[in-house]
């Protein structure tokens, strides 16, 4: 039985709990519309009308090129990291191999390494191949980190909904590369779609990688552009607010249009019967 | 990077074998699907993970010769009380990013459980746009929250609590709390969204059984709740405990360890003996401890998990 008063109950504390998460970001929303320069750190909504702030930050700031130095570092990452996945978790989850189940764990390890652990040897190797620096000494160690999770991830995928299926498509004839295109691929889009949004999110948000591997050049990624932007002006909150909301806008966007994908990411485990 | 390791599909359920032959293809065709993603996985995580421990045992600064030291480098991090505060801040940490949430979450939904809620993707956008957004970004808007004379000390003043405003993050005593509090808001949304995904699950029927049988609310919350949010409970510490294990990007930008090393965490001391002081040994022991920490750490919630079951 549900009573009247346990859905006004419900629907009070879970707006709490959404102003609770929403309530700093949408201060900040009004700080960054603030006047700039000053120490006084109090939020007035009245004169919330500095729109000029988001222009000079993003001059100040050096945004423009960091933003699409992440764009470029995060759509390779993204594109190739799936591209990896999908053919991976399906040869762990469908064709039965010597030594899967050893490489596979081996694999799963991964998605429990912390990439704070190993920035010291990433450094050194990278650096001793002239491989630091550049675009590509933060690409291939997000797509290694990525396709730990990726492989697992898809590998789930398979696992649940694509034997019947792909047996079926064997006794027709099919290979494994024609079953896995022509008919499992189309199904997948949904899970293609969510581990797309999740690798977004993480390398877009990534900052230790690109600031330990871009610090001897002019690269800076937009999370690194926001600290440096930080370390110059301390105080100065109108700005620092305008510059996190810049470094934050493509992901949010990402996930408002795509909340339904992450969340399953997230979720997956619990809505699944 | 907050690639936070997800271990949140097919929880333990075996795979079957497929026994069937591929028409025409040798098994080993499946060496091909894996190799791009295996390569690159070798190369820029596992062999940089074992690298990490052949340097551990060494000291020096990477570019000249470096010297074998054995276990040296461990033994510092037991007893140089600098690198023993570090775990003992994670551990503390895990208070505030993993048990205050998981507390909050199951509070609400034990609460929440016979509400049927409408309007579910504005509420779950809501709150889990924290646990979304960038670290550096949510650490740049908690300085501005926690400054001496930001929104939080003003907030106090005006309800009359004024004698409790802090300079939050120059405080010895409050520093690390304060960065926990930060870790608790990013949490909580996403643990809430779990818990409330998972208690909506659970048969109304258990709740009516429950109370036929004179189950007051803490009996049901013990019989009934806790029972069937198990799943989501090990997921919702699987991710919030290493989050807070591994805790980087917060803690250089909101406190850089300080004041004195009141908030050095491991991640952070990596960074800063690798390529401030330049003693790449103790920086990669520190690293390699804290990967044993974090696997550890996972396995015990994933075997507690399986023992309750």
């Amino acid at each position: 039985m549900i009573s009247r008063r346990d859905t006004i109950v419900g629907y009070l504390l879970l707006s709490l709990a959404a102003l609770i998460s929403l309530g700093p970001l949408l201060g900040v929303v009004i700080l960054s519309l603030g006047e700039p320069g000053k120490v006084g750190i109090k939020i007035d909504i009245a004169k919330a009308t500095n729109f000029g702030n988001f222009a000079d930050v993003w001059e100040k700031g050096d945004f423009g090129p960091a933003i699409q130095t992440s764009l470029i570092i995060t759509t390779i990452v993204v594109v190739v990291s799936v591209a990896l996945s999908i053919p991976a978790g399906y040869a762990f989850a469908l064709i039965n191999f010597p030594g899967r189940t050893a490489i596979f764990a081996l694999l799963v390890l991964g998605i429990l390494m912390p990439l704070e652990s190993m920035i010291v040897p990433l450094y050194l190797d990278l650096r001793r191949f002239n491989l630091d620096n550049n675009y590509w000494s933060v690409i291939l160690p997000q797509i290694g980190f990525s396709v730990a999770f990726g492989a697992f991830w898809m590998r789930a995928f398979f696992v649940q909904s694509a034997r019947s299926l792909m047996e079926a498509a064997w006794i027709d004839g099919a290979n494994t590369w024609r079953t896995l295109t022509k008919v499992l691929l189309p199904l997948a889009r949904p899970q293609m779609l969510t581990l797309a949004v999740l690798f977004f999110v993480w390398n877009w948000n990534d900052f230790l990688l690109p600031l330990v591997m871009l610090s001897g050049s002019d690269l800076q990624t937009a999370p690194m552009a926001l600290v440096n932007f930080e370390g110059a002006r301390r105080t100065d909150f109108a700005y620092l607010g305008a510059a996190s909301l810049i470094t934050i806008a493509p992901v949010v966007i990402v996930f408002i249009l795509l909340q339904r994908s992450f969340t399953r990411g997230i979720l997956a485990g619990s809505i699944k019967e | 990077m907050s690639l936070s390791s997800l271990p949140v599909t097919a929880g333990g359920r075996p795979t079957p074998s497929p026994r069937r032959r591929i028409p025409g293809e040798a098994r080993s065709v499946a060496y091909l699907y894996i190799l791009p993603a295996v390569l690159l996985y070798a190369l820029f995580v596992f062999i940089p993970f074992a690298h990490s421990i052949y340097l551990s045992f060494f000291k020096g600064n990477g570019v000249t010769r470096m010297e074998f030291v054995g276990v040296e480098n461990y033994v510092d991090i037991v007893t140089n009380p600098v690198l023993r505060s570090a775990f003992v801040h994670a551990f503390e940490l895990i208070v505030f990013y993993s048990l205050i949430p998981i507390a909050i979450g199951l509070l609400l939904a034990s609460v929440l459980h016979r509400s049927r809620i409408r309007g579910v993707a504005f509420y779950r956008t809501a709150l889990f746009l924290p646990y979304v957004i960038a670290p550096t970004a949510i650490a740049v808007i908690w300085r501005w929250i926690l400054a001496p004379r930001g929104p939080l000390n003003s907030f106090l003043e005006a309800i009359g609590l004024g004698a409790l405003a802090q300079p939050w993050l120059g405080d010895f005593t409050w520093a690390l709390p304060s960065v926990g509090m930060v870790g608790t808001w990013v949490m909580f949304g996403l643990v809430l969204a779990l818990l409330l995904a998972g208690v909506q699950k659970i048969p109304l029927e258990l709740y009516e059984a429950a109370r036929l049988d004179g189950a007051g609310p803490w009996m049901e919350f013990r019989a009934v709740t806790l029972p069937g949010l198990r799943y989501e409970i090990v997921v919702a510490l699987v991710l919030t405990v290493t989050a807070a294990l591994r805790n980087f990007d917060i803690i250089y930008v909101m406190t850089s360890g300080g004041p004195g090393n009141a908030t050095v965490v491991p991640s952070y001391l990596v960074y800063q003996q690798a390529f401030k002081v330049a003693q790449i040994g103790a920086a990669a022991a520190m690293g390699t401890t804290l990967i044993v920490v974090i696997v550890a750490a996972n396995l015990l919630i994933a075997r507690a998990g399986r023992r309750d079951a």
